[in-house]
C-alpha cells in the first residue's frame, strides 16, 4: 500500500508542484490589494498534505487550521472557490464570509478550517465522534502546527480520542515557529510531544515532512494502523515555512538563524523531489515544463474566475443570516 | 412548595381549557422534553459530566440512559473546552447534542469553542452547516454556593451573535421551550435556575412547543411594567401578590427567551404604562437588564413617565455565608418596594421596608422551599 510506484510518484509530484505554484501566484498578486484578507502561505510545507491526504478519499473528513491552502487543495478542494473566497467574492467557498482562513468544501469532505490555534482540533474530534455514534468508519484527519500542542485543548482531544477509540489521524506539522516565536521560547527542550500522545494511549509515527515519499509511507502506516485497530494515531512531520507567518513576502531576516534557514532551503521538498525524479528518469524536463504549463493555465483560469466573480450583495438584514 | 394554585400563570389559558390537568416538577418537565425528543429523533443525544449519574442531574436525566442506551446518554471527561468543540463537530455532522453542565460557572472553560466555533460556524462558512446544540447550564443559588457556584452570566451569552439564550421560569415553559430549543438549528444556551427544579406546575403530557423569541405576558396591567426572567419571574409574581391591595395595575412580562429578544411585547407594554422595572437574576453592570433598558430608551423614550429602575444582584460575587447572601438576592419584597417607590405609594413603604430588613436579619433565606436541604 505504501510503495511509491512511478505512476504514483508523478501524481504526488504534480500535486505538490500545483500547490507550490498556486501559493506563489497568490504571493505574486497579493500586492495588487485585491486579496484583502490575511493569507498564510504553505510554501515549503506542501509535501505533508500531499503525502498524507493521498491515503484518504472524498468520504473521509478533513479539518485544519489557518495555513490551510495546501490541505484544502490536496484534499480536492476547488481552487476556483478558494481563490474567489480570498478575493471576497460571492462565488467563494464560504460566500465571502470566511476568507483564506475559513475554507470549506463539503463535497470533498473538507469540513472547515479555522485560525484560532488549536481551535479546530476538538471540532475534528467531534466529526470523528459523530461518525462513531452513527456507526460509520470514515476517517477524520486533523492538521495542526506544533504550536497547537501547547494548547490545553490538544491534551483534552488526545484523551477523548483515545477514550472513545476514534478513527482519527492527528497530523502535526512542526515548522518550528509560531509567528516569530521559536520553539526554544515556547516548549521545554525536554518536552516530548510523541510521548504525550503515547501517554494517552495513542500510537505515534514521525518523519521528515520535506521528503514526500517518506511522508506518504509514514502516513500510510498510520492510516493502516487506524483502520486495523479502530484507534486514533498521532503523526508528526518536521518542516519549515519559507514565507513570513502571514503575508506574501519571503521571511524577514533576523529572527531565524541564518544557518538554520540555509539548511532548510536545501531541504525544500519540491526541489528535493524534482531532483530525485529527474535523476532516476521518472520525470523529464519536457514533462516538467508541460506540468508547469498546464498548472499555470489552470491557475490563470482560476484567478480570472475569482476576479470576474461578483461581490456578495450587501444584506441590510445581515444579522438575520447569523442564524440557521 | 410552590404549587399551581399560587401560580396560575404556569399554564396559559388556552392550555388550561383543553389539557387534562397534570402537575409535575420542573425537573420532570425537562426530563420529559428530552425523553420525548430522543424518542422522536435518533440524532438527539445527551452528554455531560454525570449525565447518567444516579441522581440524574437533579432528576432531569433520570432513566434516560436505561431507556435510550449508552450511546445516547453519555458521561464525559472534565474537558469543558474540548467537549464543547466536540459536540459542535458532531452537530455539524448532523447530530443534535444536548450538553449539560451542573453549574454555568464551569462552562466558562468552554467559551472559546462556544464563541469562536459553535456560534459562528453557520455564518462564517456561508450557511452551509447548521449547529443544532442545546447547552443546558444550571445557575446555582443558596446553601452557600458562593462566588463560583452561583453565577448567572446570561449577558455574556446574549452578547454573542449566533447564540440563542433561553431562561425558562415555569414547568410549562420549561418543557415547551426545551423542545423548541432541541428542534432549533442553532446553538441554544438553556439556563436552568437551580431553584426552579423543584417547583411544581401543570405540564401537558404531549409534545408541545413554546416558541423561542416570544415573551409571556404573565399578568396584564396598565400602571407599571415589570420585565423579568428565570427565577425572578416567580419573585416578581409574589411581589404582585404582596401588592394586591395597593390598587396598582401591574403588567408582568416573563421574557422566556433573552435572545431573540421579544422587543415588541416589552415596548407595547411600556408605551401603555410609562413605568418600567427590570428584574434580572444577574449583576447590574452590563447585565441583560442594561440591554432591556437600552431598547426601551431607544425605542420608547417619549413614553416614559419616570426613569426606569433595575432590581438586580449587586455588583460583587455572591458571598457564601447566608448572613451576607440574604442581602445579595433581591426578594419579592424588594421588588414590591421598588414598585411602591416608583408609583409614589408611600402608605406601606416604611412598614414593608422594616419587615424586609427584619426578614433578612432573622434567619437564612438560602433555600427555595423546605424540600431543599442542600448540599447543592
Amino acid at each position: 500500500m505504501n510503495q511509491v510506484t512511478e505512476k504514483l510518484s508523478l501524481k504526488l509530484y504534480y500535486e505538490m508542484l500545483r500547490i507550490r505554484m498556486v501559493e506563489e501566484a497568490i504571493g505574486e498578486r497579493y500586492s495588487q490589494q485585491q486579496m484583502r484578507c490575511p493569507v498564510h502561505l504553505s510554501i515549503g510545507q506542501e509535501a505533508i498534505p500531499v503525502g498524507v491526504l493521498h491515503h484518504v478519499s472524498k468520504t473521509d473528513y478533513l479539518i485544519s487550521n489557518h495555513r490551510a491552502h495546501a490541505h484544502y487543495l490536496a484534499k480536492g478542494g476547488s481552487l476556483k472557490k478558494m481563490l474567489a473566497e480570498i478575493y471576497g467574492k460571492s462565488t467563494g467557498c464560504s460566500s465571502g464570509k470566511g476568507g483564506s482562513m475559513h475554507l470549506i468544501d463539503l463535497e470533498q469532505g473538507i469540513v472547515g478550517t479555522t485560525p484560532i490555534v488549536g481551535g479546530s482540533l476538538p471540532v475534528g474530534v467531534g466529526v470523528a465522534f459523530a461518525e462513531q455514534l452513527k456507526k460509520k468508519t470514515n476517517l477524520t484527519v486533523i492538521f495542526f502546527g506544533e504550536g497547537a500542542t501547547e494548547e490545553g485543548v490538544w491534551a483534552e482531544c488526545l484523551n477523548f480520542a483515545s477514550l472513545r477509540s476514534l478513527s482519527l489521524l492527528f497530523v502535526c506539522e512542526n515548522n518550528l515557529y509560531s509567528v516569530y516565536s521559536p520553539m526554544s521560547v515556547r516548549q521545554s527542550p525536554k518536552r516530548d510531544r510523541e510521548a504525550i500522545a503515547k501517554a494517552h494511549g495513542i500510537e505515534t509515527f514521525t518523519g521528515s515532512g520535506n521528503d514526500l515519499e517518506q511522508v506518504y509511507q509514514v502516513a500510510g502506516k498510520a492510516v493502516e494502523y487506524i483502520k486495523e485497530k479502530a484507534a486514533p494515531c498521532y503523526v508528526e512531520f518536521s518542516t519549515y515555512r519559507y514565507r513570513e507567518h502571514c503575508g506574501p513576502f519571503v521571511d524577514p531576516k533576523g529572527y531565524r538563524p541564518e544557518a538554520e534557514e540555509k539548511f532548510w532551503y536545501q531541504q525544500c521538498p519540491l526541489k528535493l523531489y524534482t531532483e530525485k525524479l529527474l535523476k532516476n528518469n521518472s520525470l523529464t524536463e519536457d514533462q516538467l515544463n508541460r506540468f508547469r504549463q498546464e498548472i499555470k493555465l489552470e491557475i490563470e483560469e482560476a484567478f480570472q474566475f475569482a476576479e470576474s466573480s461578483p461581490f456578495p450583495i450587501f444584506n441590510p438584514n445581515e444579522s438575520a443570516t447569523v442564524y440557521a | 412548595m410552590l404549587n399551581q394554585a399560587l401560580f396560575p400563570f404556569l399554564t396559559p389559558m388556552k392550555a388550561q381549557q383543553f389539557m387534562p390537568k397534570r402537575e409535575i416538577k420542573f425537573s420532570q418537565a425537562i426530563l420529559e422534553a428530552q425523553d420525548q425528543l430522543m424518542t422522536l429523533d435518533p440524532n438527539v443525544y445527551i452528554i455531560g459530566l454525570g449525565a447518567p449519574d444516579p441522581k440524574g442531574l437533579f432528576g432531569t436525566t433520570l432513566g434516560l440512559q436505561e431507556k435510550h442506551g449508552k450511546d445516547r446518554v453519555l458521561d464525559m471527561p472534565i474537558s469543558e473546552n474540548a467537549m464543547t468543540g466536540i459536540v459542535t463537530g458532531s452537530a455539524i455532522m448532523g447530530l443534535r447534542p444536548i450538553m449539560t453542565h451542573q453549574r454555568v460557572d464551569f462552562f466558562l472553560l468552554g467559551l472559546d469553542q462556544l464563541i469562536n466555533n459553535s456560534a459562528k460556524w453557520h455564518y462564517m462558512f456561508g450557511g452551509q452547516n447548521n449547529v443544532p446544540i442545546v447547552f443546558r447550564l444550571f445557575m446555582g443559588r443558596g446553601w452557600g454556593q458562593g462566588p463560583q457556584h452561583s453565577q448567572s452570566l446570561q449577558s455574556i451569552f446574549s452578547h454573542i451573535p449566533g447564540l440563542k439564550v433561553v431562561t425558562p421560569s415555569t414547568c410549562y415553559n420549561a418543557k415547551g421551550l426545551l423542545i423548541s430549543a432541541i428542534e432549533d438549528n442553532n446553538p441554544v444556551v438553556f439556563l436552568e435556575h437551580r431553584w426552579l427544579h423543584s417547583v411544581h406546575g401543570e405540564v401537558p403530557e404531549k409534545v408541545y412547543r413554546v416558541p423561542l423569541g416570544k415573551a409571556n405576558l404573565v399578568s396584564k396591567g396598565n400602571d407599571i411594567t415589570i420585565v423579568s426572567n428565570s427565577h425572578m419571574t416567580l419573585e416578581s409574581w409574589k411581589a404582585i401578590k404582596l401588592l394586591e391591595k395597593e390598587n396598582i395595575s401591574i403588567e408582568l412580562i416573563d421574557l422566556q427567551t433573552l435572545i431573540p429578544l421579544d422587543k415588541e411585547t416589552i415596548l407595547q407594554s411600556v408605551k401603555k404604562t410609562g413605568h418600567v422595572i427590570v428584574v434580572d437574576p444577574d449583576w447590574k453592570t452590563c447585565g441583560f437588564s442594561s440591554e432591556v433598558l437600552s431598547v426601551i430608551t431607544e425605542e420608547a423614550f417619549d413614553y416614559l413617565k419616570k426613569p426606569p429602575i433595575r432590581v438586580t444582584y449587586p455588583d460583587h460575587p455572591c458571598p457564601t455565608s447566608w448572613v451576607l447572601s440574604n442581602h445579595y438576592y433581591p426578594t419579592s419584597k424588594d421588588i414590591a418596594l421598588t414598585v411602591l417607590k416608583m408609583m409614589n405609594k408611600k402608605t406601606h413603604l416604611n412598614s414593608l421596608t422594616k419587615d424586609l430588613l427584619e426578614q433578612k436579619a432573622q434567619g437564612p433565606l438560602d433555600i427555595p422551599d423546605s424540600s431543599f436541604t442542600g448540599p447543592f
